[in-house]
């Protein structure tokens, strides 16, 4: 019983190719598995959308939206209409070509990357011996996009958004593929479905063998965490496109569907990336105890996307903003070291024995380095209570 | 096979001869990426897997960006106000064909025209990581000392002097 | 022809256009475009010498790849890096105006 639901798409999947005549069986497949991962995250975007707003409205103390069907939940059916039927303002001295291509080269990548991560058991779309390789590649395709809206609207302040999101995507690429490197050191492979077949079964205490209940596994969950949340260009590292500072960033120019389609790939873009860390450090597609094995896997993948979405919005609505310099520093002189030595505490652990001692030496080699390095790059800075001078 | 080849042909070097030849700088750039990105499919039409995804990676992700900003901080964005081929255009034009012409001549007479085809290898990433730490850990760790001495000889020679 | 021919002379026309461009082409940038291409077309020459070899699994063509491409985009920054400071002491990219020690 347990065993049928859990492969309920694949078998659907495989009732409908059967239709098609033999040739053509696996261009069938494909496009049956394709149209349900974009039915599936698309419809995901729309109520997240939703969910956002009113997750931040009662963070900050008022109620999100809630005229548009029951306690609002039909706004991104609104927002989609408003997008549609908006009229489309491209400015005279843009660049046509380069302006109506930027946002197809941003929803085209965000799309991509889907293809390697494993939903469910037997539910990815291609295993790819690179699986990994081919998220950050195509991933990065992503900034040259971002140049391509900023530079074609011929505005200074857009270029100037453009300029900073991408010295921050690239600078935050590093500590993103180093945190993962990790993982892909201690399973042996690339290939997303081997990660995830790394980490079945669980510990003699109960917790599952996932990756993030080992000190490295958990420094480098954190440190992809945060390098996710600036990639993605979402607060607290959206100083590119804040409303308050530049007004939209590198698409100010850009109004009705193409804007729509901006919005659209950043948030597949974070539904991606969120998914590409559950399948590196949070076990994938496996259940978190023993006896919930009978859910089905598919599941346990959106519930976990769920989870990190929630902590996701959370975190937007608690953190204030960081600076363009503090941004890069933080990047550079604090979050490569860790990832650095998190890959060398990786190494120490999968030599040592199993047993409480590399727990220890784990942990203390992760701890250590953390609080030194952070005591070290606060010695400068003066943070004292702040004086006004006020005209007395 | 041989339309997958044919279209990856086509606009690779439509995309050569468009980032050649094109006024506008950033124009060119972007129609390099494109040639990048075709031949990363010509590399994974070729069953190598790793290194089509490293192209994109590299090429596309930093290299294609660093000319990018390179171009914006030299101002080359503004349309050029004088011509953009140099004067002594036909020599170069002139050794561009000559090299061709050699190289498809030699293509031509030699006996890759009727070879046949071995099948194809798997290889897989793992195979690759041993190679690089048992056969070519010297490339590798040169390549490391390389980059390193690039990466800071580029960062002194761009950094702003300081007015004495 | 075999498809080793055809990515052989696919990769000989790429490397013309690249050369072609460099020779003739006055903003220092785009001669670096035309050195990437270049560099690129002995790259698709490797990889397709590899796939058609006798011993695929020696794996010399991706080993070389690999570097090539680690070194080239190594090159691309210096480059580049060379170009923004001569821009800033000459105030021109025009690799025809860059000739003081001429003559």
């Amino acid at each position: 019983m347990d065993d049928s639901l859990d492969q309920i798409f694949v078998t659907l999947n495989h009732w409908l190719t059967g239709y098609a005549p033999v040739g053509w069986q696996p261009f069938v497949s494909a496009v049956i598995s394709i149209a349900g991962i974009i039915a599936v995250f698309a419809s995901l975007f729309a109520v997240t959308t939703v969910l956002e707003r009113k997750g931040l409205g009662r963070i900050q103390n008022r109620y999100g939206p809630n005229r548009v069907g029951p306690f609002g939940f039909l706004q991104p059916a609104a927002d989609g209409i408003k997008a549609l039927i908006k009229e489309d303002v491209v400015p005279r001295a843009a660049d046509q070509v380069v302006h109506f291509l930027a946002p197809l080269a941003t929803v085209i990548p965000a799309f991509l990357v889907y293809a390697v991560l494993p939903i469910g058991r037997n539910m990815v779309l291609v295993d790819y011996d690179a699986g990994a390789l081919f998220f950050f590649a195509v991933g990065a395709g992503t900034e040259l996009s971002v140049f391509m809206a900023g530079w074609s609207s011929r505005n200074k302040y857009s270029l100037l958004g453009a300029m900073r999101a991408i010295a921050q995507m690239i600078s935050y690429e590093i500590p993103l593929i180093l945190s993962a490197v990790t993982v892909f050191m201690i399973v042996g492979s690339l290939s997303t479905t081997k990660i995830v077949e790394a980490q079945a079964g669980y510990h003699w205490f109960g917790l599952p063998n996932w990756f993030v209940v080992t000190p490295w596994g958990f420094a480098g969950f954190i440190l992809f965490m945060i390098a996710a949340t600036a990639e993605t260009n979402r607060s607290p590292f959206d100083l590119p496109e804040g409303e308050s500072e530049i007004i939209a960033g590198y698409y100010i120019e850009y109004s009705g569907f193409k804007f729509a389609l901006f919005f659209l790939g950043e948030y597949l873009g974070l539904f991606a990336i969120s998914g590409l860390g559950i399948t590196l450090f949070l076990g994938g597609w496996h259940a978190p105890f023993a006896f919930l094995e009978w859910v089905p896997s598919w599941f346990w993948f959106f519930a976990k996307l769920q989870v990190l979405i929630a902590v996701f919005i959370w975190i937007r609505g608690t953190l204030p903003r960081l600076r363009m310099d503090q941004l890069m520093n933080f990047a550079w002189k604090f979050m490569l070291p860790m990832a650095l030595i998190n890959i060398i505490t990786a190494a120490v652990w999968h030599f040592m024995q199993p047993g409480y001692q590399r727990w220890l030496v784990g942990a203390a080699m992760v701890v250590g380095p953390y609080i030194l390095l952070g005591r070290g790059l606060m010695e400068g800075k003066k943070l004292e209570k702040r004086t006004y001078q006020f005209a007395e | 096979m041989n339309v997958v080849f044919a279209i990856i042909a086509v606009v690779t070097i439509a995309a050569g001869v468009a980032a050649m030849s094109l006024r506008n700088l950033v124009h060119c750039a972007l129609a390099l990426t494109v040639a990048f990105a075709g031949l990363a499919a010509a590399y994974l039409q070729l069953g190598a897997q790793f290194v089509g995804f490293t192209q994109i990676l590299v090429y596309i992700g930093a290299v294609a960006i660093l000319i990018v900003f390179a171009i914006l901080l030299t101002r080359g964005s503004e349309p050029a106000q004088q011509p953009i081929i140099s004067s002594g255009w036909i020599a170069g034009v002139a050794v561009a064909v000559i090299v061709l012409a050699v190289l498809v001549y030699a293509i031509g007479k030699s006996s890759i025209r009727d070879s046949k085809v071995p099948p194809a290898a798997e290889v897989t990433v793992r195979q690759i990581g041993d190679a690089l730490m048992n056969k070519f850990v010297l490339p590798l760790e040169v390549v490391g000392l390389l980059l390193t001495a690039a990466l800071i000889g580029a960062v002194i020679i761009a950094m702003k002097e300081e007015k004495k | 022809m075999s498809p080793l021919a055809g990515y052989l002379i696919l990769s000989a026309f790429l490397f013309s256009i690249g050369l072609a461009g460099a020779l003739t082409r006055r903003n220092a940038i785009i001669v670096l475009i035309g050195i990437e291409l270049m560099l690129n077309a002995a790259n698709l020459n490797f990889i397709a010498f590899w796939r058609f070899s006798e011993h695929p699994e020696a794996l010399t063509g991706i080993m070389f790849v690999i570097f090539s491409i680690g070194v080239a985009a190594a090159e691309a920054a210096v480059g580049l890096a060379l170009i923004i400071a001569i821009y800033r002491h000459y105030k021109t990219t025009n690799v025809d105006e860059v000739n003081s020690l001429k003559g």
